[in-house]
């Protein structure tokens, strides 16, 4: 089963350390954070469970139709919007509650004076393509 | 016989198929399953003539493809109506190949694919692979790529800006899957300057060698990235250094000065310097100079105004970066770096937290990131020191 760990920049249930900032960190605590991001991907790449990773540019924005022969319309960047989406992992995993442990574990990264962030994640299913067995 | 000597046989087959009055589209498509069929079957069963294997065999797929029901009509005529073409070399083959993949009506990343299949030889999966998209995606940009160039002569020289820009392109994507594209561009660019007579051509072969001599000491642990100033200069490749400047000063010796010779007669004399600090940054300067006379472009200015900085200092640098306009990427890093060397440290943090903001990459972004950690860090010592003095 797949499952998508978002990470947001901001948005979901408050913090509960705070925001993390990392320019204000020292370097090596920043060098920490990172090590250990990469070490937790490549776990997952050895026991068969990583399937994609991705980071998003804070810049963008909203586009829609508006009608034939327009030009798209386009709103944002918002700097201030509720929810802003930062990167995400895909995972593929046995069960609801191992993408939960990993899940639990990514969140865990180390931050400031090497505590963990515990940062929200969003985990969500992927509907499959194929109809399940009646 | 080794995957890259089979590679390079692989323009001139598509020659051979084309001079037998097949088109390009469906000669490359042939010579395409031709290669991937002596991929899985010469490492058990290597054939005596690899060459004439590969013609054989590609020209066998040709002609059913051309026998198959759905294509007989449109391909019978395509034959038909291809005047026979002129008995020509291998080389021009090759080199009509390169202009005809780059071709200016072609996007970027099409040229792009269709550079790597045709002139290259690599297998579409190994493209796709590298470019991080599905095989039928990348399958299906090529396919469209020699739609576009249908009907196109292949005998008349192109555009060899064009055909540069594209290798340079390449280059430029690094490494991805299990092909090293840098290396690949280097074959490529080194086998197009063997055919051309261009000092362009030899000015972007020297770049592409200089910039591959430091890239072992580009990233650290964790594929972090060391900015040139902190590389381990032992670590750079002192023959491919020794070779690209060897092929620069040929093409400079020809006084017909372009702007991938500018560019790697910058990559040179960062080559040069024992240390960081033994660069060359007037003569640097200098070039930048002549860059912007053949190409004034706002990221040349950009580089320029960094190089200024380095050579009469970050006030100095400063003054040039103001010409820069603000929406140039990297001007944001480029000012908080002189920001730095004037000693506002607390302005530059500010700066390379934003610069990491909007930072265009990963390894980019957590450089920038690191950067301002650094500087915040170096500004909360200080201020403890003052603090308790």
């Amino acid at each position: 089963m797949k499952y998508l760990l978002l990470k947001h920049y901001r948005g979901g249930p408050a913090p509960v350390h705070g925001r993390p900032e990392m320019d204000r960190w020292t370097p090596a605590e920043v060098d920490a954070h990172m090590q250990y991001m990469n070490d937790f991907a490549d776990r997952l790449r050895e026991t068969g469970e990583f399937v994609d990773s991705q980071a998003l540019a804070e810049r963008g924005a909203f586009v829609r139709a508006d009608g034939p022969g327009r030009p798209p319309v386009t709103d944002g960047p918002f700097a201030e919007t509720k929810d802003l989406v930062a990167g995400w992992m895909v995972i593929d995993v046995e069960s609801w509650e191992r993408a939960v442990e990993l899940a639990g574990e990514l969140s865990a990264a180390p931050g400031a004076g090497g505590e963990a962030i515990d940062e929200w994640l969003e985990v969500r299913p992927f509907l499959t393509g194929v109809p399940g067995q009646e | 016989m080794n995957e890259s000597l089979l590679r390079e046989l692989v323009p001139a087959v598509i020659g051979v198929l084309v001079r037998r009055g097949a088109d390009f589209a469906s000669a490359e498509d042939a010579v395409q399953e031709a290669l991937i069929r002596a991929l899985d079957t010469w490492p058990d069963d290597p054939p005596r003539d690899p060459r004439a294997w590969l013609v054989a065999t590609a020209w066998r797929r040709f002609l059913d493809a051309v026998r198959s029901e759905s294509a007989r009509r449109d391909r019978e005529d395509a034959v038909e109506a291809e005047p026979p073409a002129a008995p020509v070399s291998g080389a021009d083959d090759t080199l009509r190949l390169y202009f005809l993949c780059a071709h200016p009506t072609l996007p970027s990343a099409a040229a792009v694919a269709l550079t790597l299949r045709a002139v290259g030889g690599l297998t579409t999966r190994q493209i796709a692979a590298a470019h991080l998209v599905p095989e039928a995606t990348m399958a299906q940009r090529i396919s469209r790529a020699k739609a576009k160039l249908a009907g196109l002569p292949l005998d008349r020289p192109g555009d060899l800006a064009t055909v540069l820009r594209v290798l340079y392109l390449v280059f430029n994507e690094g490494y991805g899957g299990e092909v090293d594209l840098a290396a690949e561009a280097i074959r490529l660019t080194r086998q197009l300057a063997a055919l051309t007579d261009d000092p362009e051509v030899a000015g972007l072969l020297a770049l592409m060698l200089l910039h591959h001599a430091r890239r072992a000491s580009r990233t650290g642990p964790g594929g972090r990235l060391v900015p040139l100033a902190e590389q381990d200069r032992t670590r750079w490749d002192t023959a491919l250094i020794t070779e690209g400047v060897a092929v620069l000063q040929g093409a400079l010796a020809r006084d017909r000065l372009g702007e991938y010779q500018a560019q790697a007669a910058i990559a040179a004399l960062h080559a040069d310097a024992p240390t960081a600090a033994e660069t060359d940054w007037p003569q640097i300067v200098g070039w930048y100079d002549e860059l912007l006379a053949l190409t004034d472009t706002p990221v040349v200015r950009l580089n320029r105004a960094v190089a200024v900085g380095e050579a009469d200092g970050a006030h100095a640098g400063l003054a040039a970066l103001a010409e820069v306009p603000d929406d140039v990427p990297r001007r944001t890093a480029a000012l908080a770096h002189l920001r730095m060397r004037a000693g506002d440290l607390d302005e530059a943090a500010e700066l390379y937290a934003a610069a990491a903001r909007a930072a265009g990459s990963v390894p980019e972004r957590d450089h920038l990131t690191r950067q301002a950690a650094r500087l915040r860090a170096a500004t909360r010592r200080r201020e403890g020191l003052s603090g308790s003095s």
